[in-house]
């Protein structure tokens, strides 16, 4: 380093750091992921444990089109956010909403998918481990979606009164990296119960 | 604390009611504030926690006392282990940072001050949560009011049927708690460090302080989130009917330990790399010098901080783990000694040629230097696997993690309490009573510590209420007792000093140990916006090269 560049006078002087927004974000993504890990562990560990039925493979069937239903959620939240940084509103509006209505279909989804577990096939989180451990895991994922739904409501809510400017643009950045975990945890989910589960 | 802290003019704040005063402190989010909020409310539960261990240790000063009952020492030492980890050692660290990263790294305040105020209150209503046991978690049995399924809460003692009433809630829910409060100020010092650094002040100009807290945030975020996810399937398993660790059902005990343990190791570094954030401010101000060796210092917190998340399963050897894993735990918690003595080497580098001043804060982070090692060497013992077969679960261990966290962590505490004392309320401590206090209690420490690891060795177990005569345990437990005496007098002056100081303390004036990091270029106590105009630094040491114009450190770095 130098003596004479950093003689230059303070005006001069590039100062740039990372928005703390995306760092805030990114370290509670990390933070929620090792509690997932937590949960995908004790799921994988007792995979197969069960002393009595049901089991996964007599009960659990893929939810695919839930789940493309999720994922295209993260392509429509992508746009929305391109739309506002261009300063479109009201393409955002459309894109926010078409993104909350995947969202709540995919939770429309597991409601039906556990619905059906309890009342016909009278599998219960206290019936045995594969209820305990599958109820707990896709819960947990489910109450994240819940939270991310009830965040992006919040923001439509301002698109309606007309509040959300382009400005906002970097705030609504920060939420759809929220909403972009909760997808991903999804994949690793689906594959831990539907795929290696059963 | 402060009266100009409001930077109002005094008449008025005297004249303001002590309602709105209280007001202030209650709702405030400024990060000074609340790190003296943390500060204050763990030194409360350190008065509890030190009653809980004082009564402990008076139960067992000789055979067949039967000062307290065999439950009521259960609940003692569950809620002492869990006071002291959560309510007292990570709020107060937490205090600290949040008072001091701001100011030395030349920001106005925390990254995220609501989430801030946020994380302090749940911390706060967690602690008051287990402490809430003794009146609410009576339940329908009368079984136990306090907890007392010992701090790491073993399954399946924590099922509905051997753990009656609501005592484990209160734990589980306590932890929980704070456990969302730790989370969120972990996010919130990794965004600060990151993001919130003045003009000029690089990750690699930053100080030590501010990196070991990054490196602490992050563990924070690794470590604590597991425990979240072990307590919330602790409360699906007493609350739902869940199995997770319901051996009846096919459920495993051991891998709560697993996961206890996942937390339980990397906590350590939670606690001690702030602890040696302390030490590598307060050396080299006592010792004249320039931290010998900052990249390494960094280099080695990280590793550190890496090779933590893979010891865990050293607290397992006695559970009867696969070769292997006894193997792979064995080596990876050797290999934690490496980055760990490079840092002691550092420090005593920085000591070495150094113009030393055995001021109070010095005192206590040279006391640390020697029991550190200690307490790592006792570490390594236990370490290895085959003799840790021996003293797994004796006052050997016990001996070795309290050495670990007074004769370390407490001791830089101190160190920092000293040090900072007189930036955060304006006033000098009395440097007199500061010796009285480093005295009584290092003469404490080793009476209670250093003949603790004999009864283990002997066989003695831990959690034991009491023992019979003869076994050549009673002199050590005896003595061990005495000590806690010489202990709770030191921390009685300690706390007669901060309170004496405070109020009838010399004004200290904004630099009273001509160090060299930015929070000493403010007022004591430092106005709410911190500084006036946002510095600009060019160097790791800002205040030497503002002393020092003709001779900065920025022609050398």
């Amino acid at each position: 380093m130098t003596t004479t560049s950093l003689m230059l006078p303070q005006t001069e002087l590039e100062w740039r750091l990372p928005s703390r927004g995306r760092v805030g974000m990114y370290a509670l993504i990390a933070a929620e992921s090792a509690i997932f890990t937590i949960f995908v562990v004790a799921y994988l560990f007792y995979v197969g444990k069960s002393l009595a039925g049901p089991m996964p493979r007599d009960v659990l069937a893929p939810p695919f089109f839930y789940t493309v239903c999720l994922l295209s959620s993260s392509l429509t939240i992508h746009f929305a956010g391109k739309a506002l940084r261009r300063g479109k509103v009201r393409s955002f509006g459309a894109w926010w909403l078409l993104t909350i209505t995947l969202g709540a279909l995919f939770l429309f989804g597991t409601a039906s998918e556990w619905h059906r577990l309890i009342y016909r096939d009278g599998l219960t989180i206290g019936t045995n481990l594969f209820g305990t451990t599958y109820y707990s895991l896709v819960g947990l994922h489910g109450f994240h979606v819940v939270v991310g739904l009830a965040c992006l409501a919040t923001v439509m809510a301002f698109t309606l009164f007309g509040a959300l400017k382009q400005e906002h643009a970097e705030r609504v950045d920060v939420l759809s990296l929220y909403w972009h975990f909760v997808d991903t945890v999804w994949i690793v989910v689906f594959t831990v119960v539907y795929v290696i589960g059963r | 604390m402060s009266t100009d802290a409001l930077a109002l003019p005094r008449m008025e704040l005297a004249s303001r009611p002590v309602v709105s005063r209280l007001h202030d402190w209650v709702t405030t989010v400024d990060h000074k504030r609340l790190g003296i909020l943390y500060i204050l409310y763990a030194l409360v539960f350190l008065v509890i926690g030190g009653i809980e261990a004082t009564v402990i240790r008076i139960q067992l000063i000789r055979p067949h006392n039967d000062f307290v009952s065999p439950q009521v020492f259960n609940r003692l030492f569950t809620m002492h282990g869990t006071t002291m980890i959560f309510f007292v050692v990570m709020p107060v660290l937490f205090g600290f940072a949040n008072y001091l990263i701001p100011l030395m790294i030349g920001a106005r305040d925390m990254a995220f001050p609501r989430l801030n105020a946020f994380s302090f209150w749940m911390t706060a209503f967690g602690g008051l949560l287990l402490y809430f046991s003794l009146v609410g978690a009576n339940g329908l049995y009368g079984a136990g009011n306090a907890p007392d399924v010992g701090w790491f809460a073993y399954a399946p003692l924590t099922s509905r049927t051997f753990s009656v009433g609501h005592s484990t809630d209160f734990w589980t829910l306590a932890l929980l708690v704070s456990g969302f409060g730790s989370i969120g100020t972990a996010v919130n010092i990794i965004a600060t460090v990151l993001c919130m650094r003045c003009p000029g002040m690089t990750l690699a100009k930053m100080p030590l302080f501010a990196w070991l807290n990054l490196v602490m945030a992050g563990l924070v975020i690794l470590a604590v989130s597991p425990l979240t996810a072990a307590q919330i399937m602790l409360l699906v398993d007493r609350y739902l009917g869940g199995h997770f660790f319901d051996t009846q059902a096919g459920g495993s005990a051991v891998i709560w330990m697993h996961f206890f343990w996942v937390f339980g190791h990397p906590e350590v570094y939670v606690l001690v790399i702030p602890a040696f954030a302390f030490a590598s401010e307060i050396i080299p101000v006592f010792s004249r010098k320039p931290i010998f060796g900052y990249p390494v210092m960094v280099g080695a917190t990280i590793a550190i901080g890496f090779i933590s998340m893979s010891v865990w399963a050293h607290h397992m050897f006695t559970v009867g783990m696969s070769s292997a894993a006894n193997n792979f735990f064995v080596i990876s918690t050797m290999a934690i000694a490496v980055p760990t003595g490079i840092k002691i080497f550092n420090w005593l580098a920085t000591m070495w040629g150094g113009k030393i001043e055995f001021k109070t804060p010095m005192l206590f982070c040279i006391a640390f230097l020697f029991q550190f090692l200690i307490a790592g060497l006792t570490g390594i013992m236990q370490g290895a696997a085959p003799f840790d077969w021996h003293l797994g679960n004796s006052y050997f261990v016990v001996a070795h993690f309290h050495y670990v966290i007074v004769g370390g962590i407490l001791f830089c505490l101190f160190g920092a309490f000293y040090y900072w004392f007189p930036k955060m309320s304006g006033k000098m401590y009395n440097e007199t009573l500061g010796r009285v206090h480093f005295w009584l209690f290092i003469i404490g420490f080793h009476l209670t510590f250093d003949f603790m690891h004999i009864p283990g060795l002997l066989g003695m177990p831990r959690r034991i209420y009491t023992y019979e005569p003869g076994r050549g345990w009673d002199t050590w437990n005896f003595i061990v007792t005495i000590g806690v005496f010489f202990q709770a007098a030191g921390i009685l002056v300690f706390l007669g000093n901060l309170l004496w100081s405070y109020f009838r303390g010399k004004a200290a004036g904004s630099d009273p140990w001509d160090a060299w990091t930015l929070e000493w270029s403010t007022n004591s106590p430092p106005p709410v916006y911190n500084f006036a105009s946002i510095p600009v630094v060019k160097s790791r040491r800002p205040l030497w090269d503002l002393k020092h114009p003709a001779d900065p450190d920025w022609k050398y770095e």
